[in-house]
This record gives C-alpha cells, sequence and structure tokens, in this order.
C-alpha cells in the first residue's frame, strides 16, 4: 500500500516545521503524532495539513500554539505512587551517600513530576543538597512548570496519589489555596533550573546520579528514543539510575545493555558498569 | 440467519482490534476460549478500566486463551497469534513496524485507553485487512473507530445491542456505521474461531 495523502501530507508538514523553526518532529513516532496533528489541524479550522503548512510558513503566529498540541504532556503528581515509593526505598539511601545531588527531569512538560521529586526529596531530608534539571522543549510548558501553580480540582487525585507513595507530610503543607488553585511553595524550586533542551537535538550538559523521563519516550520514534537513552547513559555517573514510564522498557532499544533493571516493576534502571 | 451464520468475506485478517466497556470482562470471558491455536492474526483489546489500578486482565484472560496474552508494552513488535491488552491510564496505538505504540494524550470519551484511538490507528495501518469489533458498553467510545476501520476497507462487527448487558455502546456504534454485522456473542466466537482455519485469500 502506497502512502495516503495525509502521510505525504504530515511528511512534508514535520520538514518544513524542521527547516524554519528548528524543531525536529521527524522522528517522533507517528501514531501519536497524527493523532495530535490532526487535532491542531481542526482547531486551526484547517481541512488539511497542506493548508496547514501553508499557515504555518507565512504567519509565525500560528506556531507557538501549534508546538503546545505537538508537545502538551498530561501527567499528575505522584502519578505511580510505586514509582516514588521505589525512589524513596531504594534509590534515594544510595543517592544519599553522595554529598551533592544531580538530577535530571527530562521532558518535565507543567512540572508536576518535578514538584513530586522535589517533595520527595524534601521529606527525605535531601532538596537542600540536590539540584533539579528541568527540561522541556516547550517554552509554554516551562513557564508553568516554574510558576507551580495547579487546579485545585486536581489536588485531591495528587494528595491521593502521595499518601499512596508513602508520604512523611502533608501535600497541604506544600502549597497555599487562592482562586481555585494551588500555588505550591516556591522554595520547592529554589535548586531548580528549568531550562530549553531538546532530546532531538541537544547534547548532554551535566553529570547526574538520576535521570527521570517518564511517558516521553513513548512519543518517539526508535532512531530517538536510542538518541534519548544514549543521552541519559552520558549524562549519568557511575552507578547512575534512569526511572521511565510504567509501561515503557529500555529492552526494544539499542542501548538495553547499558542499563540493568533495579526495580523491575516501576522501571527504574541502574547504569552497567563500563557502559 | 444473522446470528447464525457470520458471513464476512473469506478472507484473511491480520489484526482484529476490540472495544468494551461495563460487561466487557464477562463477554471476553466467552470469546477468548474460542480463538483457536494457530490463529495467525493479532489481536488488540481496549477495556475502559477504573485507573490507576494495576491491571489484572492480561493474566486473567490468559487463563481463557489458547494464545499468549500480554499488556501491551511500548515499542514492542506486534507478533502474530498474540493478544494484546491496553495498560490501564494510556491509549494504545499501532505504529509502523508493526509496533505497539502508547500515548498519555488526554483522554477520549472521557476514556483512557480509548476505543477510538486504537481502532483509528489500527485502520491506519492495516486497511483491509482489519476486522473491528465493539462489544458491550455504556457509553459511545468505539462508534467513530469503527467508522475509520470502514473507510479504511477493513470488517465491522457489533454485539447485538439486544444480547449486550450494556446496550449504549453496541446500539451508537451501530447507528453510525449501520452497515455493521450484528452478531450475537456466540456467533462473534465462532467468527473468532474460524480465524483459525486457514482461509484461501
Amino acid at each position: 500500500m502506497g502512502a495516503s495523502d495525509f502521510d505525504i501530507e504530515l511528511q512534508l508538514l514535520v520538514e518544513a516545521i524542521y527547516l524554519k523553526y528548528h524543531y525536529d518532529f521527524r522522528t517522533y513516532a507517528k501514531a501519536s503524532l497524527k493523532r495530535r496533528m490532526t487535532t491542531a489541524m481542526l482547531r486551526f479550522g484547517c481541512r488539511s495539513l497542506s493548508q496547514l503548512q501553508d499557515r504555518v510558513m507565512h504567519d509565525p503566529t500560528i506556531f507557538t500554539p501549534l508546538l503546545e498540541y505537538l508537545t502538551v504532556q498530561v501527567s499528575d503528581m505522584f502519578r505511580d505512587p510505586g514509582y516514588f515509593a521505589a525512589m524513596r526505598h531504594t534509590v534515594l539511601p544510595m543517592l544519599r551517600t553522595y554529598p551533592s545531588l544531580k538530577i535530571w527531569v527530562a521532558g518535565c512538560s507543567a512540572g508536576e513530576e518535578v514538584y513530586s521529586l522535589a517533595i520527595l526529596l524534601r521529606e527525605e531530608g535531601l532538596l537542600a543538597r540536590t539540584i533539579i534539571y528541568a527540561t522541556d522543549i516547550n517554552a509554554k510548558a516551562l513557564q508553568k512548570a516554574e510558576a507551580g501553580v495547579y487546579a485545585l480540582d486536581r489536588v485531591a487525585g495528587f494528595t491521593a496519589n502521595h499518601h499512596r507513595s508513602g508520604a512523611r507530610s502533608s501535600l497541604s503543607d506544600y502549597y497555599t489555596a487562592a482562586y481555585g488553585n494551588a500555588v505550591f511553595d516556591k522554595s520547592l524550586r529554589k535548586n531548580v533550573v528549568f531550562s530549553d533542551h531538546s532530546l532531538a537535538t541537544d547534547s548532554v550538559f551535566a553529570e547526574v546520579q538520576l535521570v527521570s523521563c517518564r511517558n516521553v519516550l513513548i512519543y518517539f520514534d526508535r532512531a530517538l528514543q536510542d538518541r534519548s537513552l544514549g543521552l541519559f547513559r552520558d549524562a549519568l555517573c557511575r552507578k547512575g539510575f534512569l526511572g521511565i514510564g510504567a509501561r515503557e522498557s529500555v529492552r526494544f532499544s539499542a542501548h538495553a545493555d547499558a542499563f540493568d533493571e533495579l526495580v523491575r516493576d516501576e522501571r527504574i534502571y541502574q547504569k552497567r558498569d563500563g557502559a | 440467519m444473522n446470528a447464525q451464520a457470520p458471513s464476512l468475506p473469506a478472507k484473511r485478517f491480520d489484526a482484529v482490534v476490540i472495544g468494551a466497556s461495563a460487561g466487557g470482562v464477562e463477554a471476553l470471558c466467552t470469546l477468548l476460549p474460542r480463538i483457536a491455536i494457530g490463529t495467525r492474526a493479532s489481536f488488540f483489546i481496549v477495556l475502559h478500566l477504573p485507573r490507576d489500578r494495576p491491571s489484572l486482565l492480561a493474566r486473567i484472560f490468559q487463563e481463557r486463551c489458547a494464545l499468549p496474552v500480554r499488556e501491551a508494552q511500548d515499542k514492542e513488535p506486534v507478533a502474530a497469534g498474540t493478544v494484546y491488552v491496553a495498560p490501564p491510564d494510556y491509549h494504545l496505538l499501532l505504529d509502523e513496524g508493526p509496533r505497539i505504540a502508547l500515548s498519555t494524550d488526554e483522554p477520549v470519551n472521557f476514556s483512557r485507553p480509548a476505543i477510538d484511538v486504537l481502532f483509528e490507528s489500527a485502520a491506519d495501518l492495516y486497511g483491509d485487512r482489519l476486522l473491528g469489533v465493539v462489544l458491550t458498553g455504556g457509553n459511545q467510545d468505539g462508534a467513530a473507530g469503527l467508522a475509520a476501520v470502514a473507510a479504511a476497507g477493513g470488517s465491522l462487527v457489533v454485539q447485538h445491542p439486544g444480547s449486550a448487558q450494556v446496550s449504549v455502546m453496541p446500539a451508537s456504534a451501530l447507528q453510525r456505521n449501520p452497515d455493521s454485522q450484528v452478531l450475537s456473542l456466540e456467533a462473534i466466537g465462532r467468527l473468532l474461531a474460524g480465524l483459525g482455519e486457514s482461509t484461501p485469500t
């Protein structure tokens, strides 16, 4: 079967975006990209991707909202509480031996994961000596992450997750409610560096002991997943830790040999010696 | 007669996508034992579930199915003669390869996983070698997905709403896709059993 018109138009559009704006969606997983592009096309009132491409090329104001549609990530604080419980009981006791800690949250989107980790580190008495690098390609999402403001109706779910992660404190200790929002304590992000970084085009910027990158690689094709896992391997110190999403695996990647399973059910890996 | 003799054209399906909601576990426990060893098609199941709980579905279904049953993992290559169940709180899609592709995009029809999402991406990949099946359920998820399967040349089966534990989902699917074959659960079972027999293409 030959490529459909939609496939052809999609390929041309992502090429145009790359050439004009230097955002590289050519190595994103096709199935999800198609859905997101279709959503964007309809929201912008376009009948075809060619029409959307015409707008993207000649109306620079449309690119920022388009980027939103293509990269927005929805997560919850302490999503998969078992992951944070495993961090608390297995990973942090080993990280505690370092005089200072560096953690990279890759693809942090609106920051739910960053604040979850910061609260966990505060509870374990490690936050003051930790630097968290929170990176994403979506500037708007980074702004949201930096603001740390979430709709109050989501907080009940966050609180339940936090509790199930083995919380040593109450989530309400970390935010104040105002105008239907929960505003998280800015001391949590005192040591957080929010920054623009693309797993598709940028390189390693620091040595870290832990990389947390959950439900980001699912949007990448295998080549880009391999590139990302290669960056994580290179960024990690000897015996450093990697956490990925609950239904992701390094098994199907070229770097499967670089990581050993540490907590299998929670997808926490440890960099293999010599990798 | 419709309920007696499934009359799909004698063609080969590389993949079968099945969507269900309320009453779906029971319906699938009836259907899965009918799939014969040696069936070449790959099966993909989306069942609406309460979020955020470890899913026991793959284990429950494995006890009742001759083919291997797995919870789908991202980037996993799709194997013939295997049943894949969508994990809770992820959309299940199929990508070139074919490979499993998961997403945490927003719920569709208030559901994640959503039947429409699976059906649309499977239709895109498998075209006329796809069979789409909508079973019992309480919302409209699956109706648009079946339409996408039809548009790509695939075949449609909807459980007879009267025989479904909850009729809203099959009724909505039928309203949107009146040309679907309407079958009782038993007849769908016979149809799936028939996929194991080698059919001339």
